[in-house]
């Protein structure tokens, strides 16, 4: 099924807000007059021989520029990557042209078990080694580098011997792969390990960030009874983290950001004005006054 | 003795996922000595609820039928027993119908692997290759004397779930959120589920026309399906059969092979 | 008794003749009229693409806790509290390879 469009063809995500792709959504998208910066889908509902799926998406892209975030390639898997799964991956990436490609830096398979979630690494020079070689196979087989995207995490290891920022550094340097700055993300670890998320912004390599991400958390507690930060992608974006997104554009200029809601989710208006949300803060700092500042600057 | 990470985290980790008996894998931590098994129990039920979600997603009438407490239940035993091999999730819970038939909690209610049965034969006509469905006209255009030897090809989606309940009756009223008080269990039903474009459909044989479509998708002639079906069930309406057989898009094209051409 | 002998080719034709002019009566049953069980190939549900979808990944974790333990009891709450068979009654144990095409 040819689903490329001459009108996003090799064109990249627009500095807008766009959202996560919802079938339930998929009418109420196509038949209002709203047109949201972008749609991104989960490679792994997509990855059907056909049926409405297929046909669902097939529409979306001839009117929205479309990205895609794979969540189930388990770039830190300790036995290697899975082949098949990649060749699935490279044949949604050939079906529907993205603009972009992301995935997680986490891990989610193990042998012949797939967990259904991000888990957590231990950074450390093996894992980095390991991780670095998964996305160079990657990005050799999509023949495109992809984004790699912050985690949430709820542990840590002894195992770690550095930042979760060093490594992601580190990583994009060695594979170069750019990076997706889940801003949510940064502070629900933050809370979750004591971390200022200031100071992760500060160290972040931000100037490889190509597109953000923002959802909604819930507010658990750990084993202390203090805050314990759940990535769950249930409810708004809460205000720490629009301040926190405010910051990193005003930083890294307007980027595309995606409004994430998985859980308990909403009728397409109130995803919807989460993204206008967005696209306000992306309209302070537009292109222009931030191309002027960084020509001032150099 | 293995090292910690290099050869087993992953393996520790994935086991103290689904057996919450387990210690914590080796090396998992809060942050400056904070205590974590309240942590890794985030991963636990990440995992653990979002793979009941997604069996509830597949098994939706099987989850009214039982009840969302029973489900719940049943569906966390299934996933610490049988998790999925691949991300796809829509393909998870094939073995799911299998397992609820051996529960001892579920065996006044025997048709339920056979609602379950039907459930994941409609998620696979779902996410099945898009195929064009045989035309009426292809059908037309067959010599009357040639009827007899021709053959269909299945459609990709096509599945049928043969059952002594009366699954199509209790999943359709268990879907449509509706009692089924009133249905007769023992009243056997074979489930034919097409997907000519982009819908699933369901449909209930009669005897005969379970017969008919199983001969047909076994790859028999017409004539053979036909008098197969009319042994099977005096009833048999062989004009409504086809008719359903055109209706449903069960099949995708039909041929009539060079041996049996002449002969038939 | 050859097949022709009881269905014969004209039997067929004359089948396929009524099946095509569409005067067979396809009974169509939808939503709550498929009150009585449906014998006649009408299609008792046709499933709505987006409810009918299955599960969806997420890269979202849950704030939900599941209950973590092993045994359990069966409460009557779901409807097929409504309809029990006699123990003993397993035909649904039938062999896989019922499902066609495999």
């Amino acid at each position: 099924m040819p689903a490329g469009s001459p009108q996003f063809a090799d064109m990249p995500l627009p500095p807008r807000a766009g959202a996560g792709l919802k079938p339930e959504h998929v009418d109420a998208i196509l038949a209002e007059d709203y047109r949201i910066g972008f749609l991104e889908f989960h490679a792994e509902n997509y990855m059907g021989a056909g049926g409405p799926a297929h046909r669902a998406l097939t529409a979306v892209r001839e009117r929205f520029p479309l990205s895609v975030h794979g969540v189930g390639l388990s770039i830190g898997a300790e036995r290697g990557l899975d082949p098949a799964h990649l060749e699935r991956l490279a044949r949604v990436v050939e079906r529907y042209q993205p603009a972009m490609v992301s995935e997680h830096l986490a891990w989610s398979t193990h042998t012949d078990h797939y967990y259904n979630d991000l888990l957590p690494l231990p950074y450390n020079r093996d894992t980095l080694d390991r991780i670095v070689h998964h996305i160079d196979q990657v990005q050799t087989r999509l023949k495109r580098p992809i984004l790699l995207e912050n985690p949430s995490t709820y542990v840590a290891f002894e195992q770690s011997t550095m930042s979760e920022t060093d490594f992601i550094a580190e990583i994009a340097r060695h594979s170069g792969c750019g990076l997706l700055l889940d801003v949510n993300n940064v502070f629900v670890s933050a809370t979750n390990h004591g971390w200022k998320p200031l100071s992760y912004l500060r160290d972040f390599p931000l100037e490889l960030v190509e597109e953000i991400h923002l959802a909604g958390n819930a507010e658990d507690t750990d084993d202390e009874g203090e805050p314990l930060l759940i990535d769950a992608h249930d409810r708004p974006v809460c205000d720490d983290v629009w301040k926190l997104y405010e910051v990193v554009i005003a930083q890294a200029g307007p980027l595309p950001t995606l409004i994430e809601w998985d859980n308990d989710v909403p009728d397409w208006p109130v995803l919807r004005h989460e993204a206008q949300l967005a696209d306000e803060i992306l309209a302070r700092h537009d292109a222009s006054a931030w191309l002027g500042r960084r020509h001032a600057a150099e | 003795m293995i090292a910690p990470y290099d050869t087993g985290l992953s393996y520790q980790f994935g086991r103290a996922l689904l057996e919450p008996d387990l210690p914590l894998p080796r090396g998992v931590v809060g942050p400056r000595g904070k205590k974590a098994e309240k942590r890794f129990s985030v991963y636990r039920n990440n995992v653990t609820v979002s793979l009941i979600n997604a069996l509830g997603d597949i098994f939706p009438a099987l989850k009214t039928l039982v009840g969302a407490t029973n489900f719940g239940h049943i569906a966390r035993e299934f996933v610490r027993a049988c998790p999925p091999g691949s991300p796809l999730l829509f393909e998870y819970g094939h073995d799911f119908p299998e397992f609820i038939g051996a529960l001892e909690q579920l065996r006044k209610y025997t048709y339920l692997p056979d609602v379950a049965r039907l459930e994941r034969a409609w998620l696979d006509a779902f996410h099945a290759p898009d195929a064009d469905p045989l035309t009426a006209e292809s059908l037309g255009a067959i010599a009357p004397d040639r009827l007899g030897a021709v053959v269909f090809d299945p459609h990709p989606a096509t599945r049928l779930v043969a059952s002594d309940f009366a699954i199509v009756s209790i999943a359709t009223r268990s879907r449509a959120g509706e009692p089924i008080a009133g249905i007769d269990p023992a009243n056997s039903e074979t489930a034919l589920v097409t997907r000519p474009h982009a819908i699933v459909e369901l449909r209930a044989l009669p005897a005969g026309g379970a017969t008919f479509f199983r001969t047909l998708l076994n790859g028999h002639p017409l004539g053979a399906a036909a008098l197969l079906a009319a042994e099977r069930d005096w009833d048999f309406d062989l004009a409504a059969a086809i008719a359903a057989l055109l209706e449903s898009g069960a099949f995708t094209t039909l041929s009539i092979p060079e041996n049996t051409a002449e002969g038939a | 008794m050859s097949q022709k002998s009881i269905l014969g080719a004209s039997a067929l034709a004359g089948a396929v003749a009524m099946a095509l002019s569409g005067t067979t009566l396809i009974a169509s049953t939808t939503g709550a009229g498929a009150a009585e069980q449906e014998k006649c190939y009408g299609v008792a549900m046709a499933g709505k693409n987006d409810c009918a979808a299955g599960p969806g990944t997420t890269c979202a974790g849950t704030s939900k806790v599941d209950y973590q333990g092993n045994a359990w009891k069966y409460v009557d709450e779901g409807t097929c509290a409504s309809m029990e068979l006699p123990d003993g009654r397993m035909g649904s144990l039938e062999p896989l390879d019922r499902d066609m095409p495999a």
